[in-house]
């Protein structure tokens, strides 16, 4: 077998010290900027902007030299994991490679240096590219219409259910309740609250997913909708999904898909085939668009054609031979400042269009593997939260672990930094104690995998027999163990507050 | 069928055999065969990269409007980015990470956004900034609901000069929050406040300066936050703030904006930037992610995302807001491109923009059939009446290879409160520092002749 391609055990780093911020870089007088020669003649201050509104001091930011500014932030990168470093098992984030070439489609002139108020008639390539994606995941989800305007999947919840509101309320049906499992992202239920909705959380059953007795006891007219993950959070097909549905289409409510996995099923299953009617997608995640640190990330709502009226708008359509915005007749109206996170979009669409039906299905089909593969691998290390067949990734638990030797999912995270590999979400979902979510991806091969489960296999022998080495991991990275008590108790968010708190 | 799996065939086959199973479907036959989808997605079949970037190209091509010289502005800017910063900013370990839920392993990104936060909160004047939001219209929409939250009250009043897109944005938004929008008319290109606002505000909105360039008398807006006992939320132009008085010199409680100017590009609107700043004491109110500095278990510097209870993986439906993805990309960009320029090149920027803009507007005055919209005063922006529809006239402009700005009434609906009755004859136009003499020349000829036509 080969070296596994995704562990980053061997990066480099030199020094060890500490970077300074770009503040304590600064020094007044030394600049970067060259600007070009201009021709336009400058004019006073004085002359342009009256007295009362000119600026009483002058505005200090950061004075650095070009190469020192260089320096900084190519230190501060090399103080950073990314994809690109190692394999980055954060489940629920999908953190698959990002290829190249969207970063190639995402710098093209003609897109990126296009005003987003120029006319449509200068804008023609943009309209196609957002009609054709917007179809294109209509394909995929099997729904009718969709707005791509949302700009991360949590704006995307927001926006599928004030289309759920409208969608009643056009219908004069006020509803007061969504119901949300108590393994669903966080998101959710503040998603929910600011849709004017009531949470009513659904446990969960024995097997991890929705409870349908209690689904049923949670019913009744007064339910807008339920918002579900497919496969849920725990990784988990919800195999009752078609009497959940009928359950809750029943009382006149709607069915919320949220996104964030359908890595999971492309190609093999679609959430309008499993009814539900208002789709969120997170594109950063199932079309591996690039993270960038914490978004831009993408969020389009697709829906049936019954909620299509009520999208929000303008939406690029066909028109004629060429291509032109439209507002539905009853629209929500507008959800971002402009089309959405267009860039984004480009690179989720050539992603798309590389693929093409088969490929998509073989990125599901091997992030499904990949986290069964690992799922039994460790099944006599960190067993599974539930031992059944998992989708794109599995829901690990430390509880035996610290029940016999005091070290939690914390502490098995942490370790897994000084073995060369980010570590999986902690914590969540909620209904699992000592929770590890590990989400392989389909781009990590079969040695990196096992490169993983070695490493985990490692760190719990080491639980056994020295418990307190894990409580202080991780040792090999930039900064130890950091306090993250102290940082709420003594708050400091600026340069300029570490100055007055004698940090500097 | 290209694909970025490093999977062989002869590993597939092995480690479906790990699990019992010979075949692919095997993985998916837990799912009800009624919701199995037969026949694969309708879609074309895949192509190679290169192909794709092919076409790509292609479509890019069709936008004219990239090639054109840029005078459209409304929120939305063409500033130079310099090779240093697209290459910092494109340097993979920043743009292929992900929220940094682990610190020890995100110094970088999280160090990046702590200098963010500081050179927002200088812009702003005020202290606390937040890791950014999508972009200016969500931070508008957040600091409705900041704002009603600490004042307990659902009542906005808010200028018609803020962005168009904005207000229609927070509209939505009020439609589940139930917050009630008051919007006070522009006259003569600045904000008319009501004179008696009532009971039961929680804020007061005002853009500085406002969408179509003018600066507002922020001592009003002040005032009528005092006497209604609501905050006053300043959106503001990040760029223009070199030149003027500081939001929080004018007393604002929260600071608005869109960062786009500070190393995006146009992008056809997005990603962009949120910009969101507050009092001290709103801290925990706060939209969003915010870096904090804090030790490590060795004594030493290191940063991390603090006052996570406020957050809605931990708070849940009473979180303070639904944020989780943001634009720490864009975020980290705009700390570098601000980094590039330094104090002084910040300042020359603003004042390249704020001349060019000038002379541009005493040009276009000269002009038979150009009138200035309003006698307010304005940094970089302003507002032009025409004697003919704004539309037809830009569209006579991109003849010439000039986007000569963006006609106002395309931002707004019917009877916005913004613009005089009609408003099809008022074009909004911007200059930057990329816009040299001869750019100013060509505007002003196609001009001239769009409007004589």
């Amino acid at each position: 077998m080969s070296a596994a391609g995704g562990r980053a055990a061997s990066a480099p780093l030199v020094g060890g010290a500490g970077e300074p911020t770009m503040f304590e870089l600064s020094a007044p007088g030394r600049r970067a900027a060259q600007l070009r020669a201009t021709t336009v003649a400058a004019r006073a201050i004085e002359e342009m902007i009256p007295a009362a509104h000119r600026r009483l001091d002058d505005l200090e930011t950061a004075d650095l030299a070009e190469r020192d500014l260089v320096g900084h932030f190519t230190r501060l990168s090399a103080r950073q994991y990314s994809v690109d470093l190692g394999a980055y098992p954060l489940g629920s984030c999908t953190m698959k490679y990002n290829p190249k070439v969207a970063d190639e489609v995402a710098a093209l002139s003609g897109l990126a240096h296009v005003h987003p108020a120029a006319p449509a008639s200068l804008t023609q390539g943009w309209l196609e590219l957002l009609v054709t994606l917007e179809e294109r995941l209509c394909a995929i989800t099997g729904m009718a219409a969709a707005t791509l305007q949302p700009a991360a999947g949590a704006a995307g919840e927001l926006t599928g259910l004030l289309l759920i509101r409208a969608y009643h309320r056009a219908r004069g049906d006020e509803r007061r309740r969504v119901l949300i499992p108590d393994s669903a992202h966080g998101t959710n239920p503040a998603s929910v609250t600011l849709s004017g909705y009531e949470v009513t959380t659904v446990p969960s059953n024995e097997r991890g997913l929705v409870d349908l007795v209690a689904l049923e006891e949670r019913l009744g007219p007064d339910v807008a909708g339920i918002m579900l993950t497919n496969p849920n959070t725990l990784g988990l097909f919800e195999e009752e999904i078609e009497q959940i549905a009928a359950l809750v289409h029943g009382v006149g409510g709607l069915l919320y898909y949220d996104g964030a996995n359908l890595n999971a099923i492309l190609g093999r299953a679609r959430p309008g085939d499993m009814g539900f009617d208002v789709v969120h997608m997170n594109l950063h995640k199932t079309f591996a668009t690039p993270h960038g640190g914490g978004g831009p990330g993408a969020g389009p709502v697709a829906v049936g054609a019954s909620l299509a009226a009520f999208l929000p708008g303008p939406r690029a359509v066909r028109a004629g031979d060429g291509f032109a915005w439209a507002t539905p007749e009853r629209s929500i109206g507008r959800v971002h400042g402009w089309h959405g996170n267009a860039l984004v979009l480009a690179r989720a669409l050539a992603y798309i269009e590389i693929h093409g039906g088969e490929g998509l299905r073989a990125v599901a089909e091997h992030a499904v593997l990949n986290a069964n593969w690992l799922r039994r691998r460790l099944a006599d290390v960190l067993p599974a939260a539930y031992e059944r067949p998992c989708m794109h990734e599995c829901v690990l638990t430390a509880s035996a672990l610290k029940e016999a030797t005091g070290v939690r999912a914390l502490d098995v995270a942490k370790s897994l930094l000084d073995e060369g590999f980010h570590a999986p979400t902690v914590y969540f979902p909620l209904v699992v104690e000592e929770a590890l979510m590990v989400e392989p991806t389909e781009t990590e091969s079969a040695e990196t995998v096992e490169a993983l489960a070695q490493a985990l296999e490692r760190i719990v022998a080491r639980a056994h027999e020295d418990p307190a080495a894990l409580h202080e991991a991780p040792r090999t990275t930039p900064v130890g163990r950091v306090d993250e008590a102290r940082a709420a108790r003594h708050l400091v968010t600026t340069e300029d507050a570490a100055r007055r708190n004698g940090l500097r | 069928m290209p694909t970025y799996l490093p999977h062989t065939p002869a590993e597939d086959e092995a480690m479906l055999a790990f699990l019992g199973m010979t075949s692919m479907d095997e993985l998916f036959a837990h799912l009800p065969a009624a919701v199995r989808l037969a026949g694969g997605l309708d879609l074309p079949p895949g192509r190679s990269e290169l192909d794709v970037l092919d076409d790509m190209s292609a479509l890019a091509g069709r936008n004219a409007a990239a090639t054109m010289t840029c005078f459209a502005g409304a929120g939305a800017y063409d500033h130079e980015i310099p090779p240093v910063v697209r290459a910092l900013a494109s340097r993979s370990e920043f743009v292929t990470a992900y929220t940094p839920y682990q610190p020890e392993v995100a110094q970088g990104v999280l160090q990046a956004l702590f200098e963010y936060q500081t050179l927002v909160s200088r812009l702003s004047g005020l202290p606390i900034a937040n890791a950014s939001l999508y972009d200016g219209a969500a931070a508008l929409v957040e600091s409705l609901n900041l704002a009603a939250g600490a004042q307990g009250r659902s009542r906005i009043v808010l200028s018609s000069g803020v962005h168009p897109h904005w207000r229609a944005a927070a509209r939505t938004f009020a439609a589940g929050t139930g917050h009630q929008i008051e919007e006070s008319p522009l006259v003569e290109g600045v904000t008319q406040w009501p004179t008696a606002p009532g009971e039961g505000v929680a804020a007061v909105v005002v853009a500085y300066p406002n969408y179509l360039g003018y600066l507002e008398d922020l001592d009003a807006a002040r005032a009528l936050a005092d006497a209604s006992g609501a905050l006053l939320i300043v959106a503001i132009d990040p760029v223009a703030a070199a030149l003027v008085r500081s939001a929080a010199s004018w007393g604002a409680d929260v600071v608005i904006g869109e960062g786009q100017p500070f190393g995006t590009p146009l992008s056809f609107g997005g990603p962009y930037l949120g910009l969101f700043a507050v009092r001290e004491d709103l801290v925990r109110r706060l939209p969003g992610r915010i870096v904090g500095e804090t030790l490590d278990a060795a004594g030493r510097r290191a940063f991390v995302t603090t006052l996570r209870a406020r957050e809605q993986d931990i708070r849940r439906e009473r979180a303070t807001s639904n944020v989780c993805t943001n634009q720490t990309l864009m975020a980290v960009t705009a700390a570098v491109q601000l980094g590039w320029l330094g104090s002084q090149g910040l300042r020359e920027v603003a004042e390249r923009c704020a001349s060019g803009a000038h002379e541009l507007f005493e040009r276009a005055l000269k002009i038979p059939g150009v009138a200035p919209y309003a006698p307010a005063p304005f940094v970089r922006e302003f507002a032009l009446r025409l004697d003919r529809p704004a539309r037809e006239v830009l569209a006579s402009m991109a003849e010439h290879g000039v986007l000569g700005g963006v006609a106002a009434r395309s931002l707004v609906g019917e009877g916005d409160a913004s613009l005089s009755p009609g408003g099809e004859d008022v074009v909004i136009v911007t200059v930057t520092e990329r816009h040299r003499a001869p750019d100013l020349d060509a505007y002003e000829a196609a001009l001239r002749a769009a409007v004589a036509r």
